[in-house]
């Protein structure tokens, strides 16, 4: 089994985000970015997967600006086999993304497609369940274990209800949730090795999508800002404050 | 213009999540019809009956809507949403899962979590962990919308009588099956919805020390979360996650207990209404929100709170 993980360059989830003064978006100049956590959870899953028999190749992909390659070849630093760069300048929306990897889902007929839950720049969390659409293929999210059967998948799933457990078709679209695993982090000797690994570059027009977005960016700004309150010293100045002050309790 | 709101239901009753969507769908201009899609759910359909404001409650009732699965429920979607400007579902884990392979299908890029809406076509929505607001412009024929069920009030529950019409099934797409689940049960109230929080971080050290916490819950008739650090160290369950990737809370009242404070962790508790911090480290960044802070050991600070919430 081939599995594709599509992987995404995102701010570092430490970086505190600015908002650009011309409110067009945030600021992304000379910011530190990273993997998506999830597409990390996600790289790791695949490569467990392949280091216990049950794949043969791991294959990661991203879209975006040529910059992409850095988040790809940390993949591959990983332990991923190979990378695809799809690249285009445009803000890309899921929809697109989701066409994009469907087309390289049909050059390379992967037998499960693992991706992130949600991306921590737009929050969207869309790409994964569209894909499996436009696939038609069987879809589950929020994975926290995945067990690899000859013809299913089985999946926990992590829900606002506690956990479900599904049985999802092969071939299958799975997104992952923070409990799945811990990614492991790419040695020295494993960087210098995926320098060598095979990345093609592909661009939308290559795959016969067009990139586009759809929604209009209005604005960005500054969520409203919360103040510090006080300082309380005991239980009782405490529970004083919430009955008579701000009457909550 | 007409609106579809998908009600998110356990089969036997309506979650607390879809009043506050019908909220927001009353927010856009058009009647409001509520599809109520489940198996042997027909009280749920005679509860949603009852909602004032909703024009007609759509009721599709077959097995393979037991579990709500996102494979069964979008090919339903996509046969109603020719109906309908709008369709909005709540951002819980319910309306993320099946939302976007509608959207897909539908070929609509769906407006995830929307927190405001400016018109008919433009809403607002928080990115980044609610570190910035961003407006979107929709041209997309069928809008598909997922809400952020704090930042809309939820509708009346009784008063009205909509007209119960049933819609027929879509059919099994035979692609995934339920095999299984294993729900928290508790007395308290669901976390989303209720009026007070008290939240336990890595600082609690152990699942055996929630108990603490809990007692104080109880005596204010508060829901329990927790931070990330305390589900993935496994002092409690996933369900109990406040933040941008868990859940999203606004009590009047939150207690972060032993919580340093991170941006995803603020990401899902901020706009609560009055926020109370215990921590010993004085410069945790959850002091910069907090309303009221103390800065104590939890292991002290928690039992004299309690005892002095007894204290009248
Ligand atoms: C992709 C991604 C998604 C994430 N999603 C979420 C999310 O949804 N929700 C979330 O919460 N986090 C999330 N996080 C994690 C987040 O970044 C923080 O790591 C996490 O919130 C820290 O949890 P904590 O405050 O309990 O632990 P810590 O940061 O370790 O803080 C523990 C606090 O307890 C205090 N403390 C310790 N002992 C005591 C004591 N005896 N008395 C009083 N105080 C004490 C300490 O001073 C400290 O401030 C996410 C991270 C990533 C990368
Ligand atoms: N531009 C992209 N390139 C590769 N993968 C992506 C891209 N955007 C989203 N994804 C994948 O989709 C997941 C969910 O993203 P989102 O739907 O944007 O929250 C991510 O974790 C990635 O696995």
């Amino acid at each position: 089994m081939k599995i594709l993980v599509p992987v995404k360059r995102v701010i570092d989830a430490n970086v505190k985000v600015r908002v650009k003064s011309d409110q067009s978006g945030v600021e992304l100049a000379n910011i530190k970015m990273a993997m998506n956590p999830f597409c990390e959870i996600a790289v790791e899953a695949a490569l467990r997967m392949r280091e216990a028999g049950q794949a043969d190749e791991v294959i990661v992909v991203s879209a975006g600006v040529s910059q992409c390659h850095e988040t790809l070849r940390t993949g591959l630093a990983m332990g991923a086999d190979r990378a695809i760069l799809i690249e285009d300048d445009q803000d890309l929306e899921p929809l697109v993304v989701a066409k994009l990897l469907k087309a390289v889902c049909e050059r390379e007929e992967p037998g499960l497609v693992l991706l992130g839950k949600q991306a921590i720049d737009g929050d969207n969390n869309q790409t994964g369940q569209m894909l499996s659409a436009l696939l038609g293929w069987s879809n589950a999210t929020f994975a926290s274990s995945i067990e690899v059967n000859d013809d299913h998948f089985k999946v926990t799933r992590e829900l606002d209800s506690g956990l479900e457990s599904v049985t999802a078709n092969r071939p299958s679209v799975i997104t992952v949730d923070l409990r799945l695993n811990e990614p492991r982090y790419a040695s020295l000797p494993n960087i210098m090795k995926a320098k060598k690994k095979p990345m093609d570059k592909l661009t939308a027009a290559d795959l016969g999508v067009d990139s586009s977005p759809r929604l209009q960016v209005v604005k960005v700004e500054e969520p409203p800002a919360r103040q510090a309150g006080i300082k309380v010293s005991s239980a009782e100045e405490l529970v004083d404050k919430l009955r008579n002050e701000a009457k909550v309790i | 213009m007409t609106i579809l709101v998908i009600a998110e239901h356990d089969n036997s009753e309506l979650k607390p999540a879809t009043h506050n969507t019908i909220g927001a769908a009353g927010q856009l201009d058009g009647d409001v019809h509520l599809l109520v899609a489940g198996s042997g759910c027909a009280s749920v359909a005679e509860q949603a009956a009852g909602i004032p404001g909703i024009a007609q409650v759509l009721h599709c009732d077959s097995v393979e809507y037991e579990h709500f699965l996102s494979e069964n429920m979008s090919p339903l979607l996509v046969s109603m949403a020719g109906n309908y400007s709008h369709i909005l579902a709540p951002a819980t884990t319910f309306g993320k899962n099946v939302m976007p392979r509608a959207a897909a299908l539908l070929d609509s890029q769906q407006i995830s979590d929307i927190s405001g809406i400016e018109s008919n076509d433009t809403f607002v929505r928080p990115i980044y962990a609610g570190n910035a607001m961003a407006t979107v412009k929709s041209n997309d024929s069928v809008k598909l919308l997922t809400v952020r069920i704090t930042s809309f009030e939820a509708v009346a529950e009784t008063g009205g009588s909509a007209e119960i019409v049933t819609v027929a099934a879509a059919g099994d797409s035979g692609l995934t099956a339920f095999a299984g689940a294993d729900i928290s049960k508790s007395e308290r109230p669901e976390l989303t919805s209720a009026d007070i929080v008290v939240s336990g971080g890595r600082g609690m050290q152990s699942g055996e020390n929630f108990p603490m916490l809990e007692s104080i819950a109880d005596k204010l008739g508060a829901a329990v979360g927790a931070s990330r650090a305390a589900v993935d160290a496994g002092y409690v369950p996933n369900d109990y996650q406040v933040g941008q990737t868990g859940k999203v809370v606004a009590p009047n009242l939150y207690i972060a207990v032993g919580i340093s404070g991170a941006i995803q962790h603020l990401a899902g508790m901020k706009d609560s209404k009055v926020i109370v911090a215990i921590n010993k480290d004085e410069e945790a960044p959850i002091f910069q929100v907090a309303d009221y802070g103390w800065v104590a050991d939890l292991f002290e600070a928690v039992p004299q709170l309690d005892a002095a919430l007894d204290a009248g």
